[in-house]
């Protein structure tokens, strides 16, 4: 690298220093949960959030959160179970589902008593709607399982786990963002190197245990529903301490989000009565999946999706998306029961869903992959024949992939998942802090090295700029790593990616200021991007066969022959292994992988 | 579209300055928030907060044409111009459109923004009825934007003692939960000249919060449960 570096005075002799028992990074519901679980049993901890915690993603969840409560049909947690191993594909780990879908009515009365403002049924007890992929006894009649608060879920259980932090007074770093993990020779992860954004200072964050909860990585294309946060830091951090990402060809494209804006527009619409129609007005989804029609799994309807409008039965001028009808439902239980999204339509494509149908298309919505870890949260490597844990490491949330989504998230699901693996992370930590009293000795090579990161975009000079490459690769992803692949298209997608990648060395940026520098910011967010998009685009060309999201038009089958397993993805080398899928819950039989029809 | 841009970077700047923008390329369907990144693709030492882009996370709260609102639910078209973009007012400035909020969070932590319940939890959750349920609608929904607070003349003269009308929200959300069990307690802390009393019922808050909310009427109704917790 060429120019010059200033002094921006972040030598390690001046940098600040702080201990906590506990770090986690990112305050959405995976780390809320978890810094409550840990609060609550006075551990010291620190959650580090790049934004002030209620502008977390989770806020934007919508349709719900999934437990077989029963009370508005028939339900069990075995049933659940079922459907969510059935919508992964068969590569969701069987021991996480059980753990996951057996918690869940635990975790969500929890919620409610901790205040979480759900909508309620007649006899006061939480209201239910049917989401996609949701059966009674394996795979028979709808269920209806997603506990819902209108449609602002994440928004009503994110500010109630906020609200329950200030009452442990859990100790926040606002508006910081976390550069690298800090980690020694052994193998222990001791804390994070941080930046606070208001004075473009750097804190170390010394810790017994670092939890990473840093969410899902949507800004990878162009169209998506993700907040502009969602840059998987958390990911591009454990990539650069050699952690491998887990199922990273796996994406989640969501059927239903604003054609050309890609603003989310909940499944609940669908729950509700909701259907999708192509330009004939024909209830297309009824060719795709005649049982389940619109609430088939979110892979299916985005594909059904994608092909009318390729074949040419797309709505609009250009036959570029479909049309979600809504107007049949009535204002009432719009304003009821989808008041969100209501507003949503109305503000950005002034149309009132009472009147119109809604144009829609599938948009980049959630990363399965993730950070691998255990049911505990603890992040684990393959070793020889089997897996190690890296000390003093934790994941939980989108970034982690623990497996319980495999192929394919349900919607309802992820909101579960944050806070059954946040808690269960919270637990496994207060074990870990019981046996591990000391803090370890700090590693100052690796300490330095996240400094030079930092300080490289002090460099100064003419470059590329952040905003350009960034949208160059969005671009770059949707064209080459969407819902449909190919090998001849993966393959030059991963040459493009690289080649763009390459070009971050040119990156210059024209403000060197300290005080909250928002280019530094996208810069360090952007590196993060390009070492999740090579490892989904490289993940993504070696997986010859089609299951869940990852579609393949080349290998239209499901190979559970020799594709039964997870990708693991390593940055050195970009080196993929991969390791079995746990077929063995816990308590139960097993489910093993058969035809998978909705 | 012509744009007037608050301007204050501390290491550079003695005063706040304003300065002048030109997009030449305007979208239909374009939101103030759209414009201001691509005005950063020109300019990348303008500095706003931003994230989700749809109205739910609450960042990007500004002053727009003398209102406070967020750029990314405020159309271009219809806007004045040049649009004028200052910072929320009333709470100093970090640097350019970004403010300090520790103010306006120490008065959200002050009303105890949480669910208090004395008596034993059951198994499953509590019984609220639909009815019961719809006295939160319209206070649960507030995002912390800071919109209302920096618009209210009561709290730029008192910003330490009043708490501001997103606090009273939340203050009410919880008064107005059938499963609290701390009205008393929640109702004495807003006593006093202050906290809750120095509203004026101007309104301002009502005509600017982004998301329809109205905080004067949550006040009156905290006032209405004083008067009758009296009784």
């Amino acid at each position: 690298m060429d120019g010059t570096v200033t002094d921006v005075g972040v030598q390690p002799v001046t940098l600040a220093r702080r201990q906590f028992d506990s770090l986690v990074i990112g305050a959405g519901g995976g780390g809320l949960r978890a810094a409550l679980q840990l609060a609550t049993a006075d551990a010291n901890v620190a959650v580090v959030s790049k934004v002030f915690p209620t502008r977390s993603h989770t806020v934007a969840a919508q349709g719900g959160i999934n437990a077989a409560l029963a009370n508005v049909l028939p339900d069990n947690w075995h049933w659940h179970m079922y459907d969510t191993i059935k919508g992964s594909d068969y590569l969701g780990d069987q021991d996480a589902i059980e753990y996951m879908c057996r918690s869940a009515s635990h975790l969500v009365y929890e919620l409610e008593h901790a205040g979480v403002p759900f909508s309620r049924l007649d006899d006061g007890k939480i209201y239910q709607r049917p989401f996609g992929g949701q059966s009674q006894n394996f795979g028979g009649e709808q269920a209806a399982r997603t506990c819902a608060a209108a449609d602002r879920t994440g928004h009503a259980m994110l500010h109630t786990l906020y609200q329950q932090n200030i009452h442990a007074k859990t100790h926040f770093f606002d508006e910081y963002f976390a550069i690298d993990l800090i980690k020694d020779d052994e193998g222990f992860v001791l804390g994070a190197l941080v930046l606070e954004i208001e004075t473009g200072k750097p804190l170390l964050i010394e810790a017994k245990t670092t939890l990473i909860a840093t969410g899902g990585a949507g800004q990878l294309f162009r169209t998506n529903t993700n907040a502009r946060i969602n840059t998987g830091d958390g990911m591009g951090m454990a990539l650069r301490a050699g952690i491998p990402l887990q199922d990273m060809e796996f994406f989640q494209f969501h059927p239903t989000g604003v054609a050309g804006r890609g603003m989310l527009l909940t499944e609940g619409a669908r729950g509700e009565g909701g259907y999708l129609i192509n330009k004939d007005g024909e209830r297309f989804m009824e060719r795709y999946a005649p049982h389940a029609k619109d609430l088939a799994s979110r892979d299916v309807v985005s594909r059904a999706i994608s092909t009318e409008v390729r074949e040419g039965r797309g709505c609009g001028p250009d036959g570029e998306y479909v049309l979600l009808k809504l107007d049949h439902l009535g204002r009432d239980v719009l304003q009821k029961r989808l008041p969100g999204i209501s507003d949503t339509i109305r503000t950005f494509l002034h149309i009132d869903p009472a009147e119109e149908p809604v144009p829609v298309f599938p948009t980049a919505h959630y990363t399965m992959g993730g950070i691998p870890t255990n049911r505990h949260g603890q992040v684990v490597v393959p070793i020889d024949q089997g897996e190690e844990v890296i000390p003093g490491l934790y994941a939980a949330g989108e970034c982690a992939c623990v497996s319980v989504h495999g192929a394919n998230r349900l919607g309802g699901n992820s909101l579960l998942d944050i806070v059954v693996f946040g808690r269960a992370a919270g637990n496994d930590i207060i074990e870990y802090l019981s046996n591990n009293r000391y803090h370890r000795r700090l590693d100052e090579a690796s300490v330095d090295k996240a400094v030079d990161h930092l300080q490289r975009w002090d460099l100064q000079g003419e470059g590329e700029s952040v905003a350009n490459l960034r949208n160059e690769l969005q671009l770059t992803m949707e064209k080459y790593c969407g819902v449909f692949r190919t090998e001849v298209v993966l393959a030059e997608g991963i040459e493009k990616v690289l080649e763009l990648q390459q070009r971050m060395a040119d990156v210059r940026l024209q403000d060197h200021s300290r005080i909250f520098n928002t280019a530094r910011i996208e810069a360090m967010e952007l590196e993060n991007l390009f070492d999740i998009a090579v490892a989904t685009v490289v993940s993504a060309h070696a997986r010859q066969e089609s299951r869940g999201a990852h579609s393949r038009i080349d290998y239209p089958e499901r190979d559970d022959v020799h594709w039964l397993k997870h990708s693991l993805y390593y940055k050195r080398d970009r080196r993929l292994d991969y390791k079995p899928v746990t077929l063995k819950p816990i308590s139960v039989e097993s489910f093993p992988p058969k035809e998978r029809v909705y | 579209m012509r744009f007037r841009i608050y301007r204050y970077q501390p290491e550079v700047d003695n005063k706040p300055r304003m300065q002048e923008y030109v997009l030449e390329e305007i979208q239909p369907g374009m939101m103030l928030r759209d414009a201001l990144l691509k005005l950063r693709e020109q300019d990348e030492t303008l500095v706003f907060r931003h994230s989700c882009g749809e109205g739910v996370c609450g960042s990007d709260a500004m002053n727009i044409n003398g209102q406070n609102g967020l750029a990314c639910l405020t159309p271009l078209s219809n806007l004045k111009e040049p649009v004028e973009v200052r910072p929320l007012p009333g709470i100093p400035v970090v640097r350019d459109l970004v403010v300090d909020m520790s103010q306006f969070f120490y008065h959200y932590r002050a009303v105890k923004p949480y669910l208090k319940v004395h008596d034993p939890e059951p198994e499953v959750e509590f019984l609220q009825s639909p009815q019961q349920r719809e006295k939160l609608d319209g206070l649960y929904e507030c995002i912390l934007c800071g919109c209302c607070t920096t618009a209210c003349p009561s709290f730029w003269w008192n910003p330490d003692k009043f708490r501001g009308p997103a606090a009273l929200l939340q203050a009410y959300r919880f008064l107005a939960d059938s499963r609290d069990q701390a009205t008393t307690e929640r109702l004495e802390d807003l006593e006093g000249p202050y906290r809750m009393f120095r509203c004026h019922t101007i309104m301002n808050c009502v005509n600017v919060c982004p998301k329809g909310l109205n905080p004067t009427a949550a006040i009156n109704n905290i006032k209405k449960l004083m008067v009758k917790d009296m009784i």
